[in-house]
């Protein structure tokens, strides 16, 4: 680098030649392949392989159901007709009805679907070809307005903001134990977020399969995994200068970490109260609810012999619990199977980076070791206890 | 049904609270041809409905007092056109053998094309002279039948007539591969309405894809003169994944309700419907309005019944013969609700008699 800085004019013009050079080539190389090239032996002959994923069917109004499709695949798709519970519908198409490579539609129904029952959406494209989407249960989609933001906000409030402060209430109780206890805590965290984290990549693997293909609902998810805890990482050793990690900071990252698993946890919220799935029981609050609390316990464990201000624990249950409300917010309004993806991917890397940093806490000496029996319990109950208060959630 | 009706959308739809959801399609119907309004004011009043003078005008699709159950767009102008269709008989090269005997030859092709089966939608065929239904083969009682037959796709086809002929005639074990040519010849028997199809196996597939056709042989006798129908009941199942995406009679779905059929008031009318439905067992027939006199297979001078609905199974026909006495729009469909939402419905429209 300090080299370079050196370097006169005229080189750094050849540089830069030398930099275009292979470009050039490939430009070249690419449109003789096109015009000259083999692959015109795999087309003409087929029909081209047709791709669209319908991302979201709203029901913004009584009979009124709209189609919300994005063209995922190599090739341009025609929509040609429209079948809604296996009957010809009309309808409008918001634009041309052939779809662009990563274009997307809006297409307006109006059907008298029936509240509380299916309605499933089919398109046919002119190839005949056809892609189809349920919608569970046929509830009115929520408009963002002022009834519905409570709702949501209260939503987040109710699963993720009060269960993680309530968790928080157990931190006078972690202030008395012993060096041996708290390692059991943080053990016990750790096991607690491992399963959380695990969780979340499922989650967002299973996502990313609902993701238009041109997305690349999986490579969305890698970003997510790997990225985040490099970044969080890197944040870290220019904070510290390179030394160890300070407890709160620990706290902190568990905190986000935790907030952005729950910022996707509330997507799910949302997009499945807004789909109207969720109303179906209040039962999942409770789950998430109790879920949540434990969470509490875990931004707690890092913190026992550091001092600490109400200010901060305010700060660190409002980075953990503020998500779920954002989260219920997107998810209820503006749902899609990408971003929710992501959400949980980062989710899932924030994690992997606290891992990381609570393993440090460990003095690493023959008590101290996460392998000790205590700790392997604790870690084991973490997991445990997600695992149970999980069976409350997966209603 | 009426939990749904009650729903409806409120101020928007006038006629939904009183409709079954057989009725939207009729009301459908009515509003594609502009007679919405009018619709409307019959169900309010209950009053007749006369068709001249409210097939004039219109509503635009998702505003009219009806439920918006049907395909949008138009068929492409080189498109296949049911209309012509439905009057359509090849009665052949006809002459006469030395035996005194008439001759009746035709040419019938294999090909393979793109068969627009509702508006925008492209199905990959294999017809009878490029065209889905194959032509209605028309003939009398002891005619003698001459089918020069030519494949010319690129996959094994027959012609398998229903019928008296000898076992060589048959088209089930002599398959004709492309390229090559055959010629069927047997005299015409017994009298009645039959099919043609290809016997190629699989014959899922090759009868699916559209080598069939009506085949109608008349009585010496001849039958009384009225206004003849042929209505091919057909589907097809555009993915490939063995269910119908589209119904239709001579296949195109709702064409005939987007396009009804004119018929005047006392006028006798004959319908020669054949069902070649694919993938599903049965399919039927239902006329608004009236009821028909049946002939099963046609083989029979005196009808077997008297009804609004027919049953029938994939190969089974019927001859149904009825006149109107009311003017006005009436549908015509499969009794099957999920077959006609899917396109198999259409419209007779009846009007006052000829002039003069």
């Amino acid at each position: 680098m300090a080299d370079a800085a050196g370097v006169s004019r005229p080189d750094r013009t050849r540089t830069w030649l030398a930099a275009l050079l292979p470009l050039v080539a490939l430009l070249v190389f690419l449109l003789l392949f096109l015009r000259f090239g083999p692959a015109g032996v795999f087309t003409g002959s087929f029909p081209p392989v047709e791709e669209l994923t319908i991302t979201r069917v709203t029901l913004p109004d009584r009979g009124v159901l709209r189609v919300h499709a994005v063209n995922g695949g190599p090739a341009p798709v025609t929509v040609a007709q429209v079948l809604v519970d296996d009957a010809s519908w009309v309808h409008t198409v918001d634009g041309s009805r052939t779809i662009g490579r990563l274009e997307s539609r809006e297409i307006t129904i109006p059907y008298p679907w029936v509240e509380g029952e299916p309605v499933v959406v089919r398109l046919v494209t002119s190839t005949g070809l056809t892609f189809d989407k349920e919608v569970a249960v046929a509830v009115r989609t929520p408009a963002p307005d002022a009834r519905y933001l409570t709702t949501f906000a209260l939503l987040g409030l109710y699963a993720g903001v009060v269960p993680v402060f309530i968790g928080l209430l157990w931190f006078p109780f972690l202030r008395n134990l012993s060096q041996r206890w708290i390692e059991f805590f943080l053990s016990l965290t750790a096991g607690l977020l491992l399963f959380l984290g695990v969780d979340a990549l499922a989650e967002a693997v299973e996502l990313s399969a609902l993701v238009p293909t041109a997305f690349q609902g999986l490579g969305l998810v890698l970003l997510g995994l790997v990225g985040t805890p490099l970044v969080l990482a890197a944040v870290g050793r220019r904070r510290r200068g390179g030394g160890s990690a300070s407890p709160v900071y620990v706290a902190m990252l568990v905190a986000l970490a935790i907030g952005l698993h729950n910022l996707g946890e509330g997507l799910a919220i949302g997009a499945a109260y807004a789909s109207g799935e969720i109303a179906l029981g209040s039962f999942l609050v409770i789950g998430f609810l109790l879920h949540n609390t434990t969470e509490g316990l875990a931004i707690l464990a890092p913190l026992t012999k550091s001092r600490v201000t109400l200010g901060l624990l305010a700060v660190l249950g409002l980075l953990a619990g503020v998500p779920t409300i954002i989260g219920a917010w997107i998810g209820g309004f503006t749902y899609s199977p990408g971003w929710t993806a992501l959400f949980f991917a980062i989710g899932a890397g924030a994690i992997v980076q606290v891992l990381v940093e609570l393993a440090r806490l460990f003095p690493g000496d023959e008590k101290g070791s996460i392998a000790a029996p205590l700790n392997v319990t604790g870690f084991l109950a973490g997991m445990l206890i997600m695992y149970l208060t999980g069976l409350l959630v997966t209603a | 049904m009426s939990d749904q009706n009650d729903r409806a959308p409120e101020g928007k739809d006038l006629v939904a609270p009183l409709m079954s959801r057989r009725q939207a399609v009729k009301w459908g119907a009515l509003g594609t041809v502009g007679l919405a309004a009018a619709g409307t004011a019959c169900v309010q009043r209950g009053g007749p409905l006369a068709a001249g003078d409210t097939l004039k005008g219109g509503l635009a699709p998702g505003h009219g007092s009806h439920h918006d159950m049907m395909a949008v767009g138009e068929l492409r102008r080189d498109s296949f056109d049911p209309t012509a269709f439905l009057t359509r008989f090849d009665y052949g090269r006809e002459s006469t053998l030395p035996s005194g005997q008439t001759l009746r030859e035709y040419d019938m092709e294999a090909t393979e094309f793109e068969l627009e089966v509702v508006p925008g939608v492209f199905f990959p065929a294999w017809g009878y002279n490029g065209q889905v239904p194959g032509p209605t083969i028309r003939c009398t009682e002891g005619d003698r039948l001459r089918v020069h037959f030519t494949n010319s796709g690129t996959h094994p086809h027959t012609i398998h007539f229903h019928g008296f002929h000898p076992a060589n005639m048959d088209g089930a074990f002599e398959v004709v591969a492309p390229g090559r040519s055959y010629t069927y010849e047997f005299d015409a028997a017994p009298f009645g309405l039959h099919l043609y199809h290809c016997h190629t196996v699989p014959l899922k597939r090759h009868i699916h894809k559209g080598l069939y056709g009506a085949f109608i042989i008349d009585p010496k006798e001849g039958r009384p003169p009225a206004r003849e129908l042929v209505m091919v009941m057909n589907a097809f199942d555009t993915n490939f994944d063995g269910e119908n995406e589209i119904y239709a009679v001579n296949s195109v779905a709702f064409h005939y309700q987007k396009h009804p059929i004119e018929l005047r008031l006392g006028e006798p009318v004959r319908a020669y419907v054949v069902n070649l439905t694919e993938f599903d067992p049965i399919n039927s027939f239902h006329l608004h309005g009236n009821f028909y006199r049946l002939y099963r297979t046609g083989t029979n001078l005196t009808h077997h019944e008297f009804t609004d609905n027919v049953m029938l199974c994939q190969g089974e026909r019927a001859i149904l013969e009825f006149t109107y006495d009311h003017e006005g729009p009436f549908l015509f469909h499969a009794h099957q609700s999920e077959f006609a939402e899917l396109g198999w419905t259409g419209m007779f429209v009846v009007r006052g008699p000829a002039v003069g």
